[in-house]
């Protein structure tokens, strides 16, 4: 609001006013003081298995945490080959759907489309993993004719799938934000509409669609129940293109496997939450960046007006 | 003389047939997004629409879950979803009303914005991490309904947080303008002015935060879920069992599950949330038909 009226407000406040204010003014850091807890917790519980696990064993490549083998490189392994396979698969898709809904379908179908959309993300990621391993898994296995569908590239169609709805509306925010003057602009010269799209409207919002993907991928590294029904969670590293057929075990995956069963403030426990500390520090690297393209966007946005 | 419309209509047709391949890549990908919605959801309801009956939402599992109801997890979920209102629901609106009412654009507010877009970042299962480590054992409420809901309110309150802001800066700033022009206190257009105008997108926001939390299965892992527990609550510091733990539970860890049962299962969590949705959907499309501004 804005700052004119404040000054005038201050005499009139009853003392019930004030303390609802400072209620609203306490839930509003709520946010700062909740990340930084959270964080500091992370920190007291899984720096410990720094000190307690060798760090030649932490980077080794063998979890198996019975003897007493904690090497987080499959983990992270597993964790980055599910991701980026996902962002791989689900950016074209996403954006084409992101197209389609803004570009090329006639209203009715999008308002029918937008609706089924947030259905998708609706869906609990526990029920995707139902539907994964007994339905989805047994075609894979069946189609490529592999010993197992509980593979990295079961977990890596499901999540792309589940990452889409985060980048078509965000995407589709994108497209429908450039303005129609470009898009005149371009018509008017004789192009045709798939080539405003192509050399007009998609560079203009190639930094908003790259928000889209980092926001997906943010919520694709952190998904558990799904990874950990689909993909059969082996601790192995992958070493080729064929191991995408096997399965992997990823971070997010062996914490909720794990976490029931272990005694508290063992080493096993303290390496749990490492490995969930490194997952926070992971989707806060991504968030920030995802973040600074929308800032960096606005300012641009602001530069032109003035 | 000849040479040249040729040549011209070679390039149109060449224009024109990208755009319609383009296009019609573009109509297939769309199509294989939305096209496994329905399968997905009509699949759940072809196979588990012979498993519900009365008795399977009102009755107690037995026979090592083979047999009965699902109705200690269907009570679970709606405690668990009752107790994130109470925890996300005021403070997720009362950071909205900061961050749209009362903030100023300074390095506190962008702090505050920062650590929003982080919190909505987090993996679900650091949520339940962190409740087990701060709820469960360092505050000592066990798991519980009360450290499920505090896990499970404080992963939603970044979707309601954002709706809801929305909702508030969606109302005019002349709205405002007026009641303060009339001697309404800041509270008082607030709470008379903007909150009644912004109350429809507010629950919309409310509702799909609670959507989310109802499915969510990782957070309440080691907060509260119970594998099987033959009563309902009666306290809450009380375990109790949850729809998509449950579901979890029956597919991955009881062998010889029937297979209606898992379905039937999968079926009733998904209406208990697409429900939901669907409410927010009706509520958010009736009061744009309304508003006047």
């Amino acid at each position: 609001m804005t700052d004119k009226l404040e000054d005038k407000q201050k005499p009139s406040i009853s003392w019930l006013e004030f303390f609802i204010e400072r209620a609203i003014q306490a839930s509003g850091i709520s946010a700062i003081v909740l990340v930084v807890l959270i964080f500091l917790f992370l920190i007291q519980e899984g720096i410990p298995a720094f000190f307690e696990v060798p760090l030649s064993s932490l980077f080794a490549a063998r979890w198996y945490p019975i003897e007493d083998y904690f090497g987080l490189l499959p983990l992270i392994m597993g964790s980055l080959i599910v991701t980026l396979g996902a962002a791989i698969v689900s950016l074209p898709l996403g954006l084409a759907t992101a197209i389609f809904i803004a570009e090329i379908a006639p209203a009715w179908v999008r308002d029918i489309l937008k609706p089924f959309v947030e259905v998708l993300a609706g869906i609990p990621s526990v029920v995707i993993g139902f539907i994964g391993m007994l339905v989805f898994a047994p075609m894979m296995r069946v189609a490529l004719n592999i010993p197992t569908g509980l593979t990295a590239f079961t977990g890596i169609l499901l999540l792309a799938w589940m990452a889409l709805p985060t980048i078509v509306s965000v995407a589709e925010d994108v497209l429908d934000a450039v303005p129609v003057t470009y898009r005149d602009a371009g018509l008017a010269l004789g192009m045709t509409r798939w080539q405003v799209i192509w050399r007009i409207v998609l560079p203009d919002g190639r930094s908003g669609v790259l928000m889209a993907l980092m926001l997906g991928v943010g919520r694709t590294i952190g998904e558990t129940m799904t990874v950990m029904m689909v993909t059969g969670n082996a601790a192995r590293i992958p070493t080729g293109i064929g191991d995408l057929f096997m399965p992997v075990r990823t971070m997010t995956a062996t914490i909720a496997a794990e976490m029931g069963e272990v005694a508290q403030g063992s080493a096993h426990y303290h390496v749990l939450f490492a490995v969930g500390l490194t997952l926070f520090v992971i989707t806060f690297i991504v968030n920030i960046a995802a973040a600074s393209v929308v800032f960096r966007q606005v300012k641009r946005a602001e530069r032109m007006l003035s | 003389m000849t040479t040249p419309p040729t040549r011209q209509r070679k390039i149109t047709l060449s224009r024109q047939n990208s755009q319609h391949i383009a296009f019609a890549l573009i109509t297939l990908a769309a199509l294989a997004v939305i096209i496994p919605i329905f399968f997905i959801v009509g699949y759940i309801v072809y196979e588990g629409a012979s498993a519900i009956s009365w008795e399977f939402l009102t009755e107690f599992p037995y026979n090592g879950m083979k047999s009965g109801g699902l109705l200690p997890a269907i009570v679970g979920t709606l405690w668990l979803t009752l107790g994130t209102a109470i925890i996300a629901v005021p403070i997720g609106i009362g950071a909205a009303i900061y961050l749209s009412e009362y903030a100023k654009d300074n390095a506190l507010t962008r702090a505050i914005r920062i650590a929003i877009i982080n919190l909505a970042g987090i993996p679900s299962v650091v949520f339940g991490l962190f409740g087990m480590g701060l709820f469960v054992i360092f505050l000592n409420f066990g798991t519980s309904i009360l450290a499920g809901s505090l896990t499970l309110g404080i992963m939603t309150l970044p979707v309601i947080i954002s709706t809801a802001e929305e909702a508030l800066r969606a109302v005019p700033q002349s709205f405002r303008l007026v009641s303060v022009s009339l001697g309404g206190t800041r509270w008082q257009t607030i709470r008379r002015v903007v909150l009644p105008q912004a109350l429809p997108g507010i629950i919309t926001g409310v509702i799909l935060g609670l959507e989310r939390a109802a499915g969510e299965t990782a957070p309440i892992l080691f907060t509260v879920a119970a594998f099987f527990l033959p009563r309902l609550p009666t306290s809450i510091f009380d375990q109790t069992m949850a729809l998509p733990y449950h579901l979890f539970v029956i597919s991955t860890q009881v062998p010889g599950m029937p297979i209606h049962i898992q379905y039937g299962t999968a079926l009733v969590l998904l209406v208990f949330v697409l429900s939901m949705n669907l409410l927010a959907t009706l509520i958010r499309r009736h009061y744009r038909q309304q508003r006047f501004w």
